[in-house]
């Protein structure tokens, strides 16, 4: 096997000091997000595969596709999806929420507090 | 089932389309890796966005430029721009220059890391390959203990990590490997099938301006991969060409690539082209760069035009293949955006090489003032599929456009 490890070494930085043109967080915020838009158009080119494919084969029609209506127990069955996705990309603003209805003390705090004899 | 979509009319699309190529046109040599339908998708993303951002967003920073950098500077300063500089360091302060800027630095590192993980995944099997391919050639000449001129070796050039010299692994080609594949992208697909637009356009320029050249040694100096002198040995079948690099790692790719294209009339030598003792005086007929002299430095650049005016015969031809110089014709706008690579994409020479007076510099070197000549290339490329460089005026990429100046002489 090869010493070459490419989930390490795909990634490298190259030799030179890098520039930053906006705020570094928000720069390294849109390298980020570059990447996931990348990685969207990747997983949208694959689903257009599967469909052309699937098409040319005549398992279905990209038209029973885009006329596709789900049936109500399927509906839901996706709304409860997208709900349980929302919930998950939106944590962070469900935990301000709940801490702006609680007053708490720093895990610093708490600490010296334990340390008390 | 199938017949309910057969009896429609076809999808009318929202607009006739412009954008580049399926990747799937790339030429598939016989160094070219395995690519995943991901990774293919991932090059035709980033082609797109290369595309974006020159077509729909790099507009607006010469409409920022006008609108209020500009404005803004004459205000405060009472003046208008000296000079390329201060117009770069202005437009630095303006959002919208900004914003292409860090889109186009991320767009160029994401490239990186999805041309490499194509290569360095497979990187036993390509290092095997070229080394069967390249065993025992003759057409490879390497000089492991050549020592690396400075500017090749303090930063790695448009961000490419390890640049053209690193090797992973004994053998290493996976360097050059992604280089090739990934020049799709970064160009948008302007350089054609096997990426040698410009060297199909260089073939085509020197069969038309110099119809009686027959020559029948040529060197290209700082060859790369070779993917640009390809065409040029196809285009003289008869003659020797010499392709020189001091990165080994593509001096071995490119031996194995050519030969998997059946082209069998080049030889890669590892040198350092600002001093050649190893070949002969007047032995070459042509001699060329293509896209080098901007990765050199000024202390080099004396010694590789004296090179190619010894090893050129009498009545030969040099000339280097660049980007436009930087002239007081040319708007310090223009030369700013051209200088981006040079600041942003480690290219640091770039600004420097792009300033002198090359006519002076060849003059200097022993060319006479009369032999000099000047023309201009655009990439050569198939238009059934490719984009046309020449036809493109929808395009400025500064510096990144795929047609450039040809300065040269006549010894
Ligand atoms: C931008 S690439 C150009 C490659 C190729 N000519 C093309 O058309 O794309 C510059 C190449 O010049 C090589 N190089 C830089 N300095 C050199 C020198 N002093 N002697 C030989 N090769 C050199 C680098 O290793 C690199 O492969």
């Amino acid at each position: 096997m090869s010493k070459i490890d490419p989930l390490v070494l795909a990634g490298a930085k190259s030799k030179g000091k890098r520039p930053y043109f906006l705020d570094t967080d928000v720069e390294r915020l849109t390298n980020i997000v570059l990447v996931l838009a990348q990685e969207l158009a990747v997983v949208r080119e694959r689903t257009d595969t599967l469909e052309r494919l699937l098409e040319q084969s005549g398992v279905l029609t990209r038209q029973e596709i885009e006329t596709f209506t789900p049936t109500k127990q399927q509906a839901d069955e996706r709304g409860a999806w997208t709900q349980e996705y929302l919930a998950r990309v939106f944590r962070v603003l469900q935990q301000e929420r709940e801490a702006l209805q609680a007053q708490e003390a720093s895990s610093e705090e708490v600490a010296d507090e334990l340390a008390k004899v | 089932m199938s017949s309910l979509v057969s009896d429609k009319p076809k999808a009318q699309p929202a607009r006739p389309y412009d954008g580049p190529p399926d990747y799937r046109v790339v030429g598939q040599h016989g160094m070219y890796p395995q690519l995943s339908h991901d990774e293919i998708s991932r090059f035709n993303f980033l082609a797109h966005v290369n595309r974006h951002l020159s077509t729909q967003i790099m507009p607006g920073v010469k409409e920022a430029f006008d609108a209020r950098v500009e404005p803004k500077f004459m205000a405060t300063q009472g003046r208008g721009f000296k000079d390329r500089h201060e117009v770069r360091k202005a437009l630095l302060k303006d959002p919208m220059f900004q914003w292409w800027s860090a889109l186009r630095r991320a767009t160029m590192e994401t490239r990186q890391q999805a041309g490499r993980w194509v290569t360095l995944r497979q990187a036993d099997h390509l290092n095997a390959k070229a080394k069967a391919l390249t065993e025992h050639d003759q057409r490879l000449k390497l000089k492991p203990d050549l020592p690396l001129p400075r500017y090749v070796e303090a930063i790695d050039h448009h961000c490419m990590p390890g640049s053209y010299h690193t090797e992973l692994a004994e053998g290493d080609v996976t360097g050059p490997c992604n280089y090739d594949i990934g020049i799709f992208a970064t160009t948008g697909g302007m350089l054609g099938r096997y990426n040698d637009g410009g060297g199909q356009a260089i073939a085509a320029w020197v069969k038309e301006a110099l119809p009686d050249l027959k020559p029948q040694r040529i060197l290209d100096i700082g060859a790369g991969l070779g993917h640009n002198v390809v065409p040029i040995a196809q285009a003289f079948p008869e003659a020797e060409v010499v392709a020189v690099d001091v990165g080994a790692p593509m001096l071995r790719y490119g031996l194995a690539r050519a030969k998997t294209m059946g082209v069998e009339n080049i030889t890669f030598v590892q040198g350092d082209v600002s001093d050649l003792s190893d070949l002969a005086d007047e032995s070459f007929d042509m001699i060329h760069s293509c896209m080098f002299l901007h990765e050199t430095s000024y202390a080099s650049m004396p010694k590789i035009f004296a090179e190619t005016h010894r090893l050129l015969k009498p009545g030969g031809i040099v000339f280097h293949v660049e980007q436009p110089q930087y002239t007081p014709e040319m708007p310090l706008f223009e030369q700013a955006m051209r200088d981006w690579d040079a600041f942003y994409n480690n290219e640091p020479f770039w600004t420097k090489m792009h300033e002198v007076d090359l006519d002076s510099w060849m003059v200097a070197a022993g060319f006479a003032p009369d032999k000099l000549i000047h023309g201009g290339v655009a990439a050569v490329v198939d238009p059934d599929v490719f984009p046309q460089a020449a036809q493109d005026t929808k395009q400025e990429d500064y510096g990144r456009k795929a047609a450039w100046h040809v300065v040269g002489a006549v010894k």
